[in-house]
């Protein structure tokens, strides 16, 4: 009879079976979160090495040079925004990208969702179905059809709709074309999960009171299937933000995205400490956009309320 | 539910990305080679010799491969780096000390191989393939004289915004060095800013940076001139003929990638008998017809193509210039570091 064990042994026993419980996500958070991210954060404070490699001798270097040029020759600090010029391409490009994959991805998943139950698994593995190729095969792909002398620009030309080859391989705009197509999934699955749970006799419900199709949609589809929305922009914006692949190839590697940057510094430029501040940094900014999100999130489903 | 699911997705493919580590054992063998660098009839016909399982991962900058090392423990027995690089490593205590000349083998290594700068005697290393770098320029697209680095720092109009890079620091900067006629391993701040100016002002005129797509580059015709290494480029040239490799007149840089031992190797036992196999003066050749670069052994001509004899890219004009360029002192590799950071960014 559970009257017959004193509450507080209760208590204590229950006490015993959270931390069993909650012992392997605080394992998994520890050992492959904390931990990693501590040896970056101290990496950062540290002296490199000529060869790579760090000196167990604290500054704060790193971080000085993220915002002040040393001149390379005579040591002067000048403030410089090279690297904010990188960080900034980046959130151009991250936004771009987020924002074309929510204009393909909504209609996508507005059209995957609408269909007769037993098709819509069917649509969603077509969907899926790229993402069976590893990343770096599909981008290399996607060059070979991109550039100058490629598929498309053939095409193209031999319709007459241009004269010139269009110049997309090795551009800005050819890394954007690569993380539309890199992540586009992440947003089309997010969205399409909400509007198939969507009640569509809301819709009924809003044309009957006169509303148009524009009202409709702006007023109860975009808002009820925010949260799929916003999860979607989340998951094509960050990983877009430190995307090292499509600038490294479809960008000729001559406009660094700070994912390049940080790889960069591990590499040829053989400076451990600038990679692991530009590292966090990044991260510290990627967590302020997420708390942004979280609260105006937060918001707004208690305005719906 | 999707999202979840989606996020699952996620995570397993970057694990799958992370996984797949080094194997070890007896009878196996791990090589970290250059791209691109060495023929699966080699790989097969040392593995039925001595039965070892062979592994190969790849790389595509001598800095990349000192990266891996320094980062630690890598699970690869045996590497191809440069001679300057080779020097590097023997610094900062990366290569076990294998003593190559001692083996079978050793004999038939070309004796002006032997007391190279970087491993006098040969105690680390032993020739793997040595060669040019310059670049090419596709004669269709420009017809004027290419023997000059002009081509690359200040093109003309046909080649503009046409030109593929290296990816890698010293053979850029040592260009840019000999094209205003200053001396490599220069610490000297007034020339380096030129060179720094130098670059800048060139980059509007480059497609793009790249190693190992730098045959494929030129070979699609997405770029009309690019740096190569004379072999990579007798091969960019069979698939297209109208390439030609470059002798420009300021000079050029000679290397020479050797076959080494890293410490801590788990099969230095395979790996030594690798080395023996690598300079036995069949295989060098089939390396050599594969590469098409040049073996330091010799004996080979016997097994070479015929094309090998006469091809332009390994049998330079008489007078051209070539110089192995050694490591530099730390003062100055920070300085390179900086201005190739500077231009990339």
């Amino acid at each position: 009879m559970s009257a017959a064990v004193p509450p507080v042994r209760k208590e204590r026993n229950n006490m015993r079976a959270r931390a069993a419980l909650m012992s392997p996500a605080l394992l998994i958070i520890g050992g492959f979160l904390v931990a990693p991210l501590f040896v970056v954060l101290v990496y950062s404070f540290l002296t490199p090495g000529t060869y790579g490699g760090v000196i167990w001798e604290w500054t704060t270097d790193a971080y000085v040079q993220f915002l002040f040029e040393k001149d390379i020759f005579d040591e002067t600090l000048i403030f410089s925004t090279a690297y904010l010029q990188i960080y900034s391409r980046s959130f151009v490009q991250a936004a771009a990208s987020t924002a074309i994959c929510f204009l393909i991805g909504f209609p996508t998943a507005y059209f995957i969702a609408t269909r007769p139950a037993a098709q819509r698994n069917m649509w969603v593995l077509l969907v899926t179905v790229p993402y069976w190729i590893n990343l770096l095969i599909r981008t290399i792909a996607m060059l070979f059809l991109v550039r100058d002398n490629g598929p498309l620009n053939h095409l193209l030309l031999s319709w007459g709709i241009i004269d010139e080859p269009i110049h997309i391989a090795y551009t800005n705009f050819g890394v954007g074309i690569g993380l539309v197509y890199s992540y586009l999934p992440f947003m089309v699955l997010p969205i399409y999960a909400t509007i198939e749970r969507f009640d569509f006799r809301l819709v009924e419900a809003a044309f009957d009171l006169y509303a148009d199709r524009w009202t409709v949609l702006w007023k109860i589809i975009l808002p009820l299937c925010a949260p799929g929305v916003i999860a979607g922009s989340l998951l094509v914006f960050i990983p877009s933000l430190g995307a090292f692949i499509a600038p490294d190839l479809l960008g000729g590697g001559k406009n660094l995205m700070i994912g390049n940057l940080i790889a960069m510094q591990f590499q040829a430029s053989r400076n451990w400490p600038f990679g692991a501040a530009a590292a966090m940094i990044l991260m510290t900014i990627v967590l302020v956009t997420l708390i942004f999100y979280a609260r105006r999130q937060g918001r707004s489903t208690v305005r719906l309320h | 539910m999707y999202f979840r699911r989606s996020l699952f997705a996620a995570a397993l493919f970057a694990g799958a990305l992370t996984l797949g580590g080094p194997a070890w054992a007896e009878g196996k063998l791990n090589i970290y080679n250059w791209f691109d660098y060495l023929p699966q009839e080699l790989i097969d016909k040392f593995s039925k010799e001595h039965g070892v399982e062979v592994t190969m991962d790849t790389y595509d900058s001598n800095e990349a491969l000192l990266a891996r090392l320094k980062a630690g423990v890598t699970g690869y027995d045996v590497g191809v780096p440069g001679d300057y690089m080779v020097a590097i490593l023997i610094k900062e205590g990366l290569l076990e000390k294998v003593q190559p000349n001692k083996l079978e083998n050793y004999k038939h290594i070309d004796p002006k191989f032997v007391d190279v700068y970087f491993d006098k005697g040969r105690e680390y290393s032993v020739p793997y393939q040595w060669g040019t770098t310059g670049f090419m320029v596709d004669t269709a697209t420009y017809g004027g004289d290419i023997d000059t680095l002009k081509v690359i720092f200040e093109p003309p109009a046909e080649l503009s915004g046409k030109i593929n890079m290296l990816k890698d620091v010293n053979d850029v900067i040592n260009m840019g060095l000999r094209y205003l006629g200053h001396s490599r391993c220069n610490n000297n701040p007034e020339q380096l800013k030129e060179v720094n100016a130098l670059l800048q002002g060139a980059k509007k005129h480059w497609l793009s940076f790249n190693s190992d797509g730098a045959k494929e580059v030129l070979v699609s015709g997405d770029a009309a001139a690019g740096m190569i290494w004379n072999g990579f480029g007798m091969r960019a040239r069979a698939e297209k003929g109208t390439l030609k490799y470059s002798y420009p007149k300021e000079g050029m840089t000679a290397w020479m990638d050797n076959l080494v031992v890293f410490k801590g190797a788990q099969n230095v036992e395979n790996a030594k008998k690798f080395m023996n196999f690598m300079m036995e003066p069949e295989n060098a050749a089939t390396l050599t017809n594969f590469a098409r670069y040049t073996a330091g052994v010799m004996g080979t001509e016997p097994f070479l193509d015929d094309e090998l004899k006469t091809a332009y890219e390994v049998n330079p004009p008489e007078g051209v210039s070539m110089e192995f360029v050694p490591p530099c002192e730390d003062d100055v590799i920070r300085l390179y570091d900086r201005i190739w950071t500077n231009l990339l960014k």
